[in-house]
């Protein structure tokens, strides 16, 4: 007995699938602690140009995450940094679901006075060309949150000029910005209410500890 | 084409007389997107052959045993397979390079000139001269990109192997040549540039071709 015709190109079909999926997972699982060495690695990079001027600490030893404001179950990750023990601001990284392409993870420089120091785009899939943007190698866009504070515009003009607000949007990935600058918005006003959860793990009644040597974010739940 | 071309006119097909990029036009998205420095054509260049090479190989092994019906999208898994194996390892051992070309190397697979290469000649043909077709395709479709984005970079920026630390290590940090200080003719590395540099491209190869009376 021969099977129909369109039921073994089915099964063939299945078959290749099954193939694929399994070799992709295979090579995902070897890759997996390398790539998240490396995404940590483009963070280290980035800490220097949002951290406040003057820090004697080490921020990235001193890392902690926190709930995320936003309705996102990827916890915020503070580095707070200090001069001789003076708090003088903190680093935040936040992921946001709600850009074009999936997450986009940022990080935000904010100082003891909740003005901002600095924000960058750490991971993205924002349309090339458009919603690249975020980069600073690609734009300035990202150098308009500089010295802005929650007062700074009124918090209700935090908001891209689309919504009402007063954030240039980009020119055809208005859902790119509208996620980062709903971001910053959202971790300021985070970081405006309790102030204390951002100086420091002994500071923070909801954060958890990490071990700044652990790789990636925790997709598995809080390490301990 | 039952019959098997031999390895020479294989390569001299894949390099210039069939060239996927100069020739058959195919594959331009990422060609101009990506070609704004000559590494990071080098490095899409690269992604680019081994996954023509690896998917040839592995649908001229198959080519036998997938029906005609569903020889296409079996074709595209493959493809998708291997490219996201690429992306994965390009991510995991070169990320700077990765962060660089976003989101143009899983757009890999969108490449028709890999599918091109699969439906004409890797499904008809035994597994060595589909190697030998996928190798070709690739490094010519690569050798276009390089060429395109050192054009570009140097009309552009006035620099040549800017970036070469992404894709060789920190050593390779002072490769860059920079012929000029600050951005020179920077329509060359807009858009319309890769356009321009294109059209460059092709006159100068159909110059030579008449040139040789073909």
């Amino acid at each position: 007995m021969t099977l129909p015709v369109s039921l073994r190109a089915g099964g063939i079909l299945a078959l290749f699938v099954g193939i694929g999926l399994a070799a992709v997972a295979l090579v995902h699982e070897q890759t997996r602690e390398q790539i998240a060495t490396a995404e940590r690695q483009v963070v280290l990079d980035r800490l220097a140009a949002v951290l406040p001027d003057g820090h004697d600490n080490a921020p990235e030893d001193q890392v902690y995450e926190r709930p995320n404001p936003l309705d996102h179950a990827t916890p915020l990750r503070i580095y707070p940094a200090y001069a001789e023990d003076t708090y003088l601001g903190a680093a935040v990284e936040v992921e946001t679901p709600e850009g074009y392409a999936g997450t986009i993870r940022l990080l935000i420089g904010i100082d003891a006075d909740g003005e901002i120091i600095g924000v960058r785009t750490v991971a993205h899939r924002e349309t090339p060309g458009l919603g690249d943007a975020i980069e600073t190698a690609r734009s300035d866009w990202m150098y308009g949150f500089d010295g802005r504070a929650l007062g700074d515009p009124p918090e209700d003009d935090w908001h891209v000029r689309q919504d009402g607000g007063a954030f240039d949007g980009i020119t055809g990935a208005t859902i790119t910005a509208r996620a980062v600058v709903d971001a910053v918005r959202a971790v300021l006003i985070d970081y405006t209410a309790e102030p204390e959860a951002y100086r420091g793990v002994e500071h923070a009644e909801d954060a958890t500890a990490i071990d700044p040597q652990a790789d990636g974010h925790s997709d598995e739940g809080p390490t301990g | 084409m039952s019959q098997t071309p031999t390895t020479r006119s294989i390569f001299r097909d894949g390099l210039w007389g069939n060239n996927a990029a100069l020739v058959q036009l195919l594959g331009l998205c990422p060609l101009l997107a990506v070609t704004t420095t000559a590494v990071a054509g080098l490095g899409l260049g690269i992604a680019t052959l081994l996954v023509v090479t690896a998917s040839s190989v592995v649908v001229s092994l198959i080519r036998n045993i997938v029906p005609q019906d569903v020889r296409i999208p079996v074709f595209i898994l493959v493809i998708a397979a291997f490219v996201t194996i690429v992306e994965l390892v390009v991510a995991a051992w070169l990320h700077d390079l990765y962060r660089t070309l976003g989101l143009f190397l899983p757009l890999i697979v969108t490449n028709c000139a890999i599918l091109a290469r699969a439906e004409a000649f890797a499904s008809r043909q035994p597994v060595g001269p589909a190697a030998l077709d996928g190798i070709a395709t690739g490094t010519g479709f690569a050798a276009v990109l390089i060429v395109l984005g050192a054009l570009r970079e140097l009309i552009g920026r006035g620099t040549l192997l800017d970036g070469a630390e992404q894709l060789f290590g920190p050593a390779a940090a002072g490769w860059t040549v920079e012929l000029v200080d600050g951005d020179v003719f920077l329509l060359a590395i807009l858009p319309p540039g890769a356009f321009i540099g294109l059209a460059l491209l092709l006159a100068i190869k159909n110059r030579i071709d008449d040139r040789h009376g073909r």
